[in-house]
């Protein structure tokens, strides 16, 4: 029959809701007439209701926990916002015992006074501290309010409040830079250290 | 799309990957759904939605937020589920053109029916009858049948997933459906 192949075209527009107005005039009628497109028409459709009653099958119940687990690990800082943001008691608590402790607030007001932990070898010039080339430094190294810049070596951890770690050449550090630079990460710095403490109390 | 998922993806972007699990809660089924149609088992769909997640995370910057988020996600999702089946079957299929370029011609190659047994089939019968069925297309039909019924995507939004003409979209749905009307008649 001749009708056929246009006719299916039409259909499978149809089913794709990209049908205009005249084509689907133009198809009714047709189905109206012609009992084998009707036919066609019917299992054509009957596929489609096939098809989506299959779609319906889920992942399993802790897949969102799966994929949450193996994602690579993000950035620091949002870290311990969340933990800020979920632990408010907490939060206050150790602040309050921070303040009683350690006054952080009070440190953190001084505005701009250097300082270093250990001075005995660095340099201080041009508004840095400077670790001289050939030098090492023994345990660890505190600079605050001032940048840094390492050409020796610090056989430690460095913590650099308030100031740049400046990339020099050779620089060396055996244990870990960390650098707090805001109020937060100033709390959280000394939040880290006052668990510890407790901890190393406890023991 | 909703806006509290627009939000979360900004959350995202800036670093917050707490946000993310929203967004998987939102999405899972449907990727799950589209893994699921082009692999055929659920072990490897499940791994493989996991996989199109982790990807959408760590490339999350490149996602351009005037643009649908689904679209972006699903083509993820197929991308990473074709190379499996490439690799699983490097020189099956994949881009194999049926020959003759008549339709019809193309869906009689296909048309080759399995005798169906005679018992109503019970529902989950049914269901991995005709997933077999779907698996039998090659894959190309097949990403297209799983794109339109899964999340009833229109052939535009196919057709940006696939990075293939609209009018190639069309012609695959459209083959791919009669493929599967032979299959799925006498069901
Ligand atoms: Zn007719």
């Amino acid at each position: 029959m001749n009708c056929r192949k246009d006719m299916i075209y039409l259909m499978h527009k149809y089913l794709d809701e990209e049908l205009t107005l005249q084509e689907e005039k133009h198809l009714r009628l047709h189905l109206q007439q012609c009992e084998d497109c009707q036919k066609y028409f019917h299992e054509l459709t009957r596929t489609d209701t096939l098809i989506r009653s299959t779609s319906v099958m889920q992942p399993s119940s802790d897949f969102t926990q799966n994929v949450m687990a193996n994602l690579p690990q993000e950035k620091r800082r949002w870290g311990y916002m969340r933990w800020f943001k979920a632990h408010p008691a907490l939060t206050a608590a150790a602040i309050f015992f921070i303040l009683m402790f350690g006054s952080i607030f009070s440190i953190w007001d001084q505005p701009g006074q250097l300082s270093v932990s250990n001075d005995q070898d660095v340099v201080i010039k041009d508004g840095k501290v400077i670790v001289p080339e050939g030098v090492t430094i023994e345990g660890d190294l505190v600079v605050k309010n001032v940048d840094l810049q390492i050409d020796g070596s610090v056989n430690g951890n460095v913590t650099l409040i308030n100031g740049e770690h400046l990339m020099a050449s050779a620089g060396n550090i055996s244990g870990e830079i960390e650098q707090v630079n805001q109020v937060f990460e100033w709390m959280w710095y000394h939040m880290k250290k006052f668990s510890k403490s407790i901890i190393d109390w406890a023991n | 799309m909703d806006l509290k998922i627009k939000q979360k993806i900004k959350q995202v972007k800036k670093g917050d990957q707490s946000a993310f699990e929203d967004i998987v809660a939102c999405y899972q089924d449907k990727v799950y759904q589209i893994c699921f149609r082009l692999i055929g088992n659920t072990h490897e769909a499940e791994d493989l939605a996991q996989e199109a997640f982790i990807r959408a995370y760590v490339n999350i910057q490149s996602y351009d937020d005037k643009r649908k988020f689904s679209t972006w996600l699903f083509r993820i999702a197929t991308n990473v589920t074709i190379d499996r089946i490439r690799k699983k079957k490097p020189d099956f299929y994949l881009d194999a053109e049926v020959k003759g370029t008549d339709g019809l011609t193309m869906y009689s190659q296909l048309a080759e029916e399995q005798p169906l047994p005679e018992e109503e089939l019970e529902s989950l019968e049914l269901q991995s009858y005709i997933q077999q069925q779907i698996m039998s297309l090659p894959t190309k039909y097949r990403t297209v049948v799983a794109l339109r019924f899964v999340d009833e995507l229109s052939l535009a939004e196919i057709s940006e997933i696939l990075d293939i003409p609209i009018a190639t979209v069309k012609t695959r749905v459209y083959r791919g459906r009669e493929a599967l009307r032979k299959k799925l008649r006498d069901v």
